[in-house]
């Protein structure tokens, strides 16, 4: 294999210790492989795929794991690699990490989210429905189809649309869980009040929304914010800290006009 | 009905024009959609909570199709096979979405775009469906700004366009790179709050893999619960498929690798006619395939062609660095051939071009399949930080990818299969030949016609979603009993049940040798080289010779380990991959049997004598539709002909 530089990039030998779990209820453990032909340019994924054909075809249960657009957009792809959510690239998704960012003989850590509120289903597969029922519970603006005002009725001033869109870049991973200590969903709530707190249209329901959220949250089990930063440091949108903060100030902001 | 043998018998042609009955109606095309609203029947809102709804898909048109209907008041069930609506495909659009709002008082109209609609379709869409499409393209942005998709804005807050495609308007509105996103988001969080409101339950991982009929209607369907393998059947008094495009029959496509045909063609081997199959898109901007392993294809954003000079080296087989290839050994291809729309000719001239100097043996990178997208004069024309600020996030993206760096090296890029404009035929309403089961979004066939221009499909799915559909399976639902939806039991449902049990079983039986993967890049291959930017006699029926062997081969030999009771992604695909392998062929038959070139279809036998695609209005103004045939090799070819009353076919010229 050679690249446009004309260097040849030559093939890896890498340990993978991965998580496997038959179920919900089934304990896991770690289980060792070899992948003994690695390309630079395979991403991270298309690893596991090869991985995968040699067990499939060994007639083993391949490992299981959430991806589909391999873009980095859609959120499904959620490991944990050598103790990193998404691994160790900064504002990376997994599936867009390549090979490259590894070296010949690694031993990497495969594992799954790890929260109480995002239960293993499979192998690296968890169910983070919780995050849907965050949403549910007031993240949005009610407006039934049919009924808005033209799109230029309302201006709104570009810095808060930049600010609604910073916060809204969020796709919904779980990374943020994940690479909490706390195990908090604090980013990943934060990001939805900022994205609609920032704009004219979601002001009438900002109070609502954003103690339904919260309180759905914590209902959810997740851990309360201690202010680590881990959070905004796995984030492969990199979501800043400030989103926790708006958070905050609107939790205080409704609960004082709601006396 | 005929049995006519157009190249041999491997289809037949119906002379029975009364299945299509499109029901667009008659009189003034800027009436038409308002009179037949009017004309609609109407569920008393006191009622709608009696009447039950089933969408698969939860992207743009799903996602938006079932939070209106749950507004309504109807009782719905979507169903998706992510574990969350919020990652359906549509979330990877970039670009934007086209609206005729003629805010920037540039000539714009609900007129104008349904032209360029008409025209970029190449003659080969209903003009009455595009007219309404560019109609309610406003209303898309009111609603959507409403519920705070962020779109882009100018300083003195007001929302921002550009020009998208080559269109001469600027129309397209968008957020940031990441449009699909926010427009998914929105209909998404509408959709959570009809969860919480009660009117819609959402079904996460779970995979559509039957239809049910019930005399000739639909009125259900069968899924497979990805987590645990449970078959659940579904009832309903209408059924809405939205379950996006089929592009990944090609294996390497820009789509999700979850992305698939099986309910579309469940529905179609249940009576639904399949339209215009053999009308695929292909993207010219998408980063290369770099070995073996490759698993998917990234799109980069076509207004790179904006600034990008595409060339590669004269000489077939110069090794030569890009850098080390002087000026007069370079050719840059399109500037050569289409002086005056150089770089910025449609999708399908970039793409044949560049497979066409690739063929030639001028392909650049390591695998020979590619062609350079050079910045280096716009860099030095511009500033670095010119070029940053329009694609930095582009390049970034491409080095992630590539390990390259952009500003100094050119880019390699190759087309890739991005959208299929052909799906399940529909009428007016939306409706397919399956009474009761309605189609939205990329998966049916209506108004891109041969070929679709950018922004339009985010544009497509939101109009079936939030305004088609809610007037028209309202009025469907009118016609049916109240409160009468069946239980399901009866034959009909467990008939559908045991054809899932008994496929499962037999896959996971096989025990063969070769892996669902592996078929699927074999199946992938062979249609891209016979069925993709060019094609064919010769290896239309190269491909129709292998295919059944193909499929033949998969059923006995492919490997798909574990059981049906479990969360089983090797079954999940085995599955796929088996519809896949099926609607291949019918691809290369609708192609074989179209033999002229239109939009994305060039027939190399149909040809300008400069080289450009001829379209053949006399012969093939007409949608085809493919009803499934008693054995997979023997489909029946029903036409809709088309009419042109408001824009007139003329051939598309870009030299
Ligand atoms: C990379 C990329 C960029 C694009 N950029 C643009 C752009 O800039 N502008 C533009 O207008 N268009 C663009 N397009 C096209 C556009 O995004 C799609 O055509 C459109 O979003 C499709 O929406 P949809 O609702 O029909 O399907 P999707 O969004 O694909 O949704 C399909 C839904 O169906 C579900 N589903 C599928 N099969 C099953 C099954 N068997 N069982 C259960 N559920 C199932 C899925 O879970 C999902 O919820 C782009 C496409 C791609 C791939
Ligand atoms: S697979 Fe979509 S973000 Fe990784």
């Amino acid at each position: 294999m050679s690249g446009a530089d004309g260097q040849v990039r030559a093939a890896m030998r890498l340990t993978l210790k991965v998580w496997r779990q038959a179920d919900r209820k089934t304990p896991g453990r770690m289980v060792t492989y070899e992948a003994p032909n690695v390309s630079p340019d395979m991403s991270f994924l298309e690893m596991l795929d090869v991985v995968n054909e040699d067990l499939i075809l060994g007639g083993d249960d391949p490992i299981a794991f959430d991806h589909d657009c391999r873009e980095g957009i859609c959120g499904s792809c959620d490991l944990m690699v050598n103790g990193y959510a998404h691994g160790p690239r900064r504002g990376t998704t997994v599936c867009q990490l390549h090979m490259r960012e590894f070296a010949d003989g690694d031993t990497i850590f495969i594992e799954p989210w790890r929260a109480g509120s995002f239960p293993v289903i499979k192998d690296l597969v968890v169910d983070r429905g919780a995050l849907d029922r965050i949403v549910a519970a007031g993240g949005f603006i009610s407006v039934p189809t049919g009924s808005p005002p033209d799109g230029n009725a309302i201006p709104v001033p570009k810095d808060d649309v930049d600010r609604a869109m910073d916060a809204a870049a969020c796709i919904g991973c779980g990374a943020c869980v994940a690479a909490c200590p706390n195990a908090s969903a604090s980013l990943f709530t934060g990001s939805k009040l900022t994205h609609l707190a920032s704009l004219p249209q979601g002001q009438p329901e900002r109070d609502r929304r954003t103690m339904a959220m919260v309180a759905q949250m914590d209902a959810e089990g997740f851990g309360s914010c201690t202010n680590i930063g881990e959070c905004s440091a796995a984030c492969p949108k990199e979501i800043p800290m400030d989103v926790i903060a708006q958070m905050n100030a609107d939790v205080r902001r409704a609960s004082r006009r709601a006396r | 009905m005929g049995l006519l043998s157009p190249s041999r018998t491997r289809w037949r042609e119906s002379d029975d024009s009364s299945m299509l009955v499109s029901g667009a109606p008659d009189g003034p095309i800027a009436d038409r959609w308002d009179e037949h609203k009017f004309r609609m029947r109407l569920v008393n809102p006191a009622n709608r909570r009696r009447y039950r709804v089933i969408v698969v898909g939860a992207g743009l048109a799903g996602g938006a199709a079932a939070a209106s209907l749950g507004e309504l008041g109807y009782n719905v069930d979507v169903f998706c096979y992510q574990d969350s609506p919020r990652r359906a495909h549509s979330i990877a659009a970039q670009g934007g979405i086209n609206a005729a709002k003629n805010y920037r008082n540039d000539g714009d109209s609900v007129y104008r775009l349904f032209y360029d609609t008409v025209k970029g379709g190449d003659f080969r869409a209903r003009e009455s469906n595009v007219y309404r499409l560019a109609q309610v393209s406003v209303d898309i942005i009111d609603q959507c700004v409403a519920q705070g998709v962020p779109f882009a804005r100018e300083y003195g807050g007001l929302l921002d366009n550009r020009s998208f495609g080559g269109a001469q308007v600027s129309r397209t509105f968008y957020a940031r790179g990441q449009t699909g996103q926010q427009l998914l988001l929105g209909a998404y969080q509408a959709l959570q709050r009809q969860v919480q409101a009660g009117t819609v339950t959402v079904h996460p991982r779970h995979d559509m893999v039957e239809l049910v009929t019930i005399d000739g209607a639909a009125k259900g369907i069968v899924t497979r619960d990805m987590i645990d393998g449970t078959i659940e059947r579904w009832s309903a008094d209408v059924v809405i498929l939205a379950t996006g495009g089929y592009g990944n029959v090609f294996y390497l496509s820009t789509n999700a690798k979850g992305s698939n045909t099986t309910a579309i063609w469940r529905a179609h081997k249940k009576g639904a006619f399949f339209a215009n199959p053999c009308f695929t898109q292909i993207h010219p901007t998408c980063i290369p395939v770099s070995g073996e392993h490759q698993s998917k294809l990234t799109l980069m954003s076509e207004s790179l062609r904006n600034d990008g000079r595409i060339w590669v080296p004269k000489q077939a087989g110069d090794a030569r660095a890009p850098d080390q290839i002087p000026e007069a050994e370079r050719d840059y291809f399109l500037e050569r051939k289409y002086p005056s729309f150089g770089n910025l000719v449609p999708r399908d001239v970039a793409s044949r071009n560049a497979k066409e100097v690739c063929d030639q043996g001028r392909g650049v990178g390591p695998t020979g399949l590619g062609v350079y997208l050079d910045f280096s004069d716009a860099i030095q024309r511009l500033g670095a930080d010119r070029i940053k600020e329009r694609y930095g996030n582009l390049f970034d993206m491409y080095e992630r990818i590539t390990a390259e760096d952009p500003y100094t090296v050119p880019m390699r890029i190759f087309p890739a299969i991005h959208y299929t404009m052909g799906g399940l035929w529909v009428d007016y309403d939306l409706q397919s030949t399956i009474p009761g089961l309605f189609v939205a979004g990329e998966a049916n066939f209506s108004d891109h016609g041969a070929n679709r221009l950018g922004a339009s499909a985010l544009m497509q799915g939101l109009a079936d979603g939030y305004f088609v559909l809610p007037s028209t399976i309202g009025s469907y639902l009118a016609t049916q009993p109240m409160g009468k939806t069946p239980a399901p039991d009866g034959a009909a449902f467990s008939d559908a049940e045991k054809a899932v049990r008994d496929r499962v079983d037999t896959l996971l039986a096989i025990d063969g040798s070769r892996t669902v993967d592996s078929f699927h890049r074999e199946l992938g291959l062979l249609l891209w080289d016979r069925c993709g930017m060019a094609r064919n006699e010769a290896g239309l029926d190269e491909a129709l010779e292998r295919l059944p062997r193909l499929r033949e081969e998969f059923w006995r030999d492919v490997k798909v380990p574990g059981s049906g009771a479990m969360l089983n992604q090797g079954l999940e695909k085995a599955q796929r991959v088996a519809d896949f392998l099926e609607l291949g062929e019918l691809m290369c038959l609708d192609a074989l049997h179209r033999r002229e070139s239109c939009g994305g279809h060039f027939r190399e036998e149909s040809q300008t004598p400069d080289g450009e695609a001829q379209r053949d209005d006399e012969r093939f103004t007409y949608v085809g539709a493919w009803e499934h045939g008693a054995g997979p090799s023997e489909p029946v070819l029903h036409k809709e002909p088309l009419a042109f009353d408001y824009v007139h076919p003329t051939q598309r010229s870009y030299t």
